[in-house]
């Protein structure tokens, strides 16, 4: 019996032509349902632990900077309103129950289980996105922000002043951008002492304690350019806070991107579920968004702790 | 493919309660999946609790302790990761592994070094720094 | 059937892959992993020649120390940069896993495609893609940072195209995890039965070791360059000590992959030597299972040797001592490999034809880039020898002499199965010699350049280096003809080529058991599966100029236990 190729008048063969004919969603190159099931599942395994490895790397840069500046982390935590984390959580932990529920729905053929579990789940991620909405719109507006953008920015005529002498000193940029204090005396020493001159106080501070509308007020009644906000700021700040709240929007801003691919995934699976193309048979789909809509879940769990619940 | 059938096979007939059966996949029962999001969710309020007890260096520990608990519990029954291949189960486990690998060796040395570290930005330090060659001990000028 | 009829089997199936549908669509459009496979080996090619004429430039502006008038130092840094990283990103990281072994993978395995083929289109997409953020870059711009991006230059100084280059490496860093992903699950799942995990050939082993890397390691490459566009964009300061941040801290996460990445380029690389030699030496694999652990060895240790790249940026002497003694272990699984290969030619059959010479070429300068890398493991001897030109000698001889002459060793092995043509041996043998003695001249020189103190990536050099650079640039230009040669003759024997039998080397894994080139299905009839390193069944055919296998007998040896 040779095994040289194009002979098809062969007893697997027909095996393999059966099952394709009995199940018309067996892609060509597999000979079993159970084979394609099994591949999907590992392949979404397979990408669940990239997606792990893709967290995960930003999980080591929380623990090294929380590490770092451990009290970075616990002075700025309160700034964020553990009351809607907490809802987020429970509306995510929900959504996950629906989504299994949802799967298994689809395993035992109640169409009517299903659509309704996917229309819960969906809900679900949307209204994780609304409340994460409000809860970004909260801090931007009130200035706490990822980088420079924490400190209120200059008026308009000391921006100018600042871009003149960075004309003529490159170094001063990085001073001026430069919420530490530290940093700014090693660039003043640094500096040729004719350029030291040209160097004004940052012109504001970090809002910790005082509202925009404070900080608005002191700079109008102060000599614009000479602002000295140095009385606005919470003494307890610690220097660098600013790199929390860069953390916070990077790491809850990648789940919310997966949020809302799985917003996309979700309304994906609820037409098809309400077109009906999901069987006992085969529900591979349902199976595989389920197993992402949980790692989004799983990774919120331990986002949570991390950034809300900061002693 | 070698090993495909026979675990599902096995699990075709195990229903009790008259419902449609999976052509592959396993079934997990609706107590299982209900305890186990009460169980979430009664978790989410323990460790939202916990906050604002004050025990020191313990509070995060026991917070990672519960999103532990929570992760394994969402991994297990949701997941199916309880009736699933094992091999699913360690490309799980493994690439937390990898995570928590990376994180050990990042922190064993990033705990070591910060002291060398000079505040200030590159071209600042770089005039104060008096060193003159690659790997040569960094000294600052006095 | 009897292998008397396995005979009358046509050379070239009248239905290949490559006329099963015609018009450019049908390649574009293409689910079949060969197609895929053909299409990322032109692309890879193409980058390629794009890398290497960035090399030459490099190397033809270090004749003239200092300025000289056609290239500034900008452009130097630039040209310098873009040829690394063209090379990294788009060459080898998926010459041998995305380009060959998306041919050859499913073929060896007697599978009919890939596990997912619409993800194997879309990781070739992505790969476009990522080349086309490259060239955004060079439009405005160019980058200059090297490959390794490092901060603070990357973050506050380099000026240009750093984001769009950095976007491109985030692009093909998921291209990359995606193969691998496919590549791991069609190992899993699509066996067919008797292809057992030790009947696998060993270039599969290696593949699989290459993508449980892609898939774990990746992921954290595209979150280190990600937190380098948001550092640049949005100056956030986790990388800047004068915020508070970590400079360190960027070469930890991007050596987390980096370093396995050298892995990802050399492995599957190792793979197709252990194949090459297996079949030209017409010798049973000695050591099969020795082998196939020392990639999966290999592969986990690449994982915990990341920070012998940072020897002298600033990281603690207990982390350089503990990942200087792990790297040391890194020698064990690649002398297992290096010596088993060395016992299987012994008393083998050689046949000196030109997959074969680029296999012996392999593993002599594998050799020499693994001993030579054990003095840049060595704490003290690493400080002398850091940022030199002896590292660029060291990583070329394992990236280019290896990596890629494993690539072109193994493009000419299968080059009769893609293409159904055979190449003129006589040139591939010349072309061959020009490449190993270039690459040798360009490289060797340069150990005595590094090793006398000339830094790396310097526009300028002393006086007393000239005539080394002088050696290392002929030696480039030699190598260069050597692969126009190699372009050459391979592009003719597209038209006017003898066509290929199915198995022209006597091969008896699967591959080698469909025409060449293989028809659109693979395998109408799933194959049995005997052992792959058994060539006691493949005899010379005169009728087809080629051999072939008894199939009867060759799986009878097999489960005569006569395997392993």
């Amino acid at each position: 019996m040779s095994d040289i190729t194009n002979h098809t008048d062969d007893a697997h063969a027909h095996d393999a032509h059966g099952e394709h004919a009995k199940y018309p969603f067996l892609a060509h190159h597999f000979e079993t349902p159970y084979q394609q099931f099994d591949s999907c599942k590992l392949g979404m395994w397979l990408f669940l632990a990239t997606e792990v490895l893709f967290f995960g790397a930003l999980f080591v840069m929380y623990a090294i900077m929380r590490f770092k500046d451990p009290e970075v982390f616990s002075y700025a935590s309160q700034y964020l309103d553990t009351i809607m984390g907490g809802i987020n959580t429970c509306v995510l932990i929900l959504s996950s129950l629906t989504m299994a529920i949802g799967v298994r729905a689809a395993q035992t053929n109640k169409r009517g289980l299903l659509i309704t579990c996917m229309a819960l789940t969906l809900a679900g991620a949307l209204g994780f996105l609304v409340i994460k909405y409000f809860e970004y719109e909260h801090k931007l507006h009130a200035n706490l922000k990822w980088g420079p953008g924490f400190y209120v920015p200059a008026s308009e005529e000391a921006k100018v002043a600042v871009e003149v002498a960075h004309m003529t000193n490159p170094v001063l940029e990085l001073v001026s951008a430069n919420p530490s204090e530290g940093a700014s005396k090693v660039a003043l020493v640094a500096l040729p002492p004719a350029d030291k001159s040209s160097i004004r106080a940052p012109k504001a501070g970090p809002n910790g304690v005082a509202s925009p509308a404070e900080l608005e007020a002191a700079a109008s009644t102060h000599e614009a350019g000479h602002v000295d906000t140095a009385h606005l700021l919470d003494p307890k700040l610690p220097p660098n806070t600013h790199r929390f709240f860069a953390i916070y929007y990077i790491m809850t801003g990648l789940h919310g991107i997966h949020v809302v691919i799985g917003v996309g995934l979700l309304t994906w699976l609820l037409i098809a579920s309400i077109r009906g193309r999901f069987t006992s048979e085969f529900y591979t789909p349902v199976d595989l968004v389920g197993l992402y809509w949980h790692i989004v879940d799983l990774v919120w769990i331990f986002l949570f702790p991390l950034f809300y619940l900061i002693h | 493919m070698s090993s495909a059938t026979h675990t599902h096979g096995s699990h075709g007939s195990s229903s009790q309660s008259g419902e449609v059966q999976p052509l592959v996949g396993h079934l997990v029962s609706y107590p299982t999946l209900l305890a186990t999001g009460t169980t979430l969710l009664l978790l989410t309020i323990i460790t939202v609790a916990v906050r604002y007890v004050d025990l020191g260096e313990a509070n995060i520990y026991i917070a990672i302790g519960i999103a532990v608990v929570k992760a394994t519990l969402v991994s297990l029954f949701f997941m199916h990761l309880r009736w699933d291949r094992p091999f699913n189960l360690l490309v799980l486990v493994g690439s937390m592994l990898f995570v928590i690998l990376m994180m050990c060796f990042c922190m064993m040395d990033v705990g070591q070094y910060q002291h060398t570290f000079i505040p200030g930005n590159p071209s600042a330090v770089q005039m104060q720094l008096d060193t003159t060659a690659p790997g040569a001990p960094i000294t600052l000028k006095r | 059937m009897t292998t008397l009829d396995s005979r009358q089997i046509p050379t070239s199936a009248p239905d290949n892959y490559l006329t099963h549908t015609r018009g450019l669509l049908s390649w574009l459009l293409t689910l079949d992993h060969k197609r895929i496979g053909v299409m990322y080996m032109t692309a890879v090619l193409t980058s390629f020649f794009v890398g290497g004429v960035m090399a030459l430039l490099v190397r033809t502006k270090l004749l003239f120390p200092g300025a000289v008038e056609w290239m500034s130092a900008d452009d130097y840094n630039k040209a310098f940069t873009l040829h690394g990283a063209v090379m990294v990103f788009l060459v080898i990281i998926p010459s041998v896993p995305a380009a060959l072994g998306n041919f050859i993978l499913p073929i060896m395995l007697g599978a009919k495609d890939v596990a997912f083929p619409r993800l194997n289109l879309f990781s070739f997409y992505l790969w476009v893609l990522g080349a086309i953020c490259a060239v955004w870059s060079l439009l405005v711009g160019g980058f200059d940072t090297g490959w390794t991006f490092y901060t603070p230059y990357s973050t506050q100084f380099a000026a240009g195209g750093v984001i769009p280059v950095l976007i491109g490496v985030f692009i093909l860093g998921f291209s990359s995890i995606f193969t691998g992903l496919n590549f791991i699950v069609t190992i899993h799942k699509l066996r067919p039965p008797g292809m057992t995990w030790f009947r696998m050939p060993l270039f599969l082993w290696a593949v699989y070791a290459t993508a449980v890397i892609q898939v774990l390691a990746t992921p954290v490459l595209g979150i280190t360059v990600a937190l380098l566009v948001i550092e640049r964009a949005f100056n956030i300061g986790i990388f800047d000590p004068s915020m508070g941040g970590d400079p360190v801290l960027f070469q930890h996460f991007f050596w987390f992959y980096s370093h396995p990445a050298v892995y990802i380029m050399v492995l599957p690389g190792m793979g197709i030597i252990s194949e090459i030699i297996a079949v030209h030496s017409h010798r049973h694999i000695f050591g099969f299972r020795f082998i196939a652990f020392s990639s999966i060895a290999i592969a986990i240790f690449s994982f915990l040797v990341w920070g012998h790249h940072m020897f002298t940026s600033g990281q603690s002497p207990m982390m350089n001592v503990l990942f200087s003694a792990i790297t040391f272990s890194v020698a064990i699984p690649s002398a297992v490999k290096v010596f088993n290969w060395l016992a299987t030619l012994y008393k083998g059959s050689i046949a000196f034809n030109t997959p074969m010479l680029y296999g012996l070429a392999f593993i002599f300068l594998f050799t020499i880039g693994g001993l030579t890398g054990i003095p840049l493991a060595v704490l003290s001897t690493d400080i002398h020898l850091h940022d030199t030109y002896y590292v660029v000698a060291h990583f070329h001889y394992v990236m280019m002499g290896s990596a890629l002459i494993a690539m072109i060793g193994g493009l000419h092995h299968w080059w009769p199965k893609m293409t159904g043509r055979m190449f003129s041996d006589f040139w591939g043998k010349i072309a061959c010699g020009l490449v190993f003695v270039g690459f040798n001249v360009c490289f060797f020189t340069q150990f005595m350049l590094g090793s006398q103190g000339m830094p790396r990536r310097y526009y300028m050099y002393q006086p007393e280096f000239k005539m080394y650079h002088h050696i290392s640039t002929g030696g480039s230009y030699i190598m260069a003809i050597g692969f126009i040669i190699t372009a050459i003759y391979l592009i003719h024997s597209l038209f006017a080529g003898k066509k290929a039998p199915a198995n022209p080397w006597g091969g008896a894994s699967l591959e080698w058991q469909c025409s060449s080139p293989p028809p659109h299905d693979n395998f109408a009839v799933t194959p049995r599966v005997g052992d792959c390193y058994d060539f006691s069944a493949v005899r010379w055919d005169e009728e087809q100029e080629g051999y072939v296998i008894d199939t009867e007998a060759h799986i009878a040896a097999a489960s005569n236990g006569k395997g392993h």
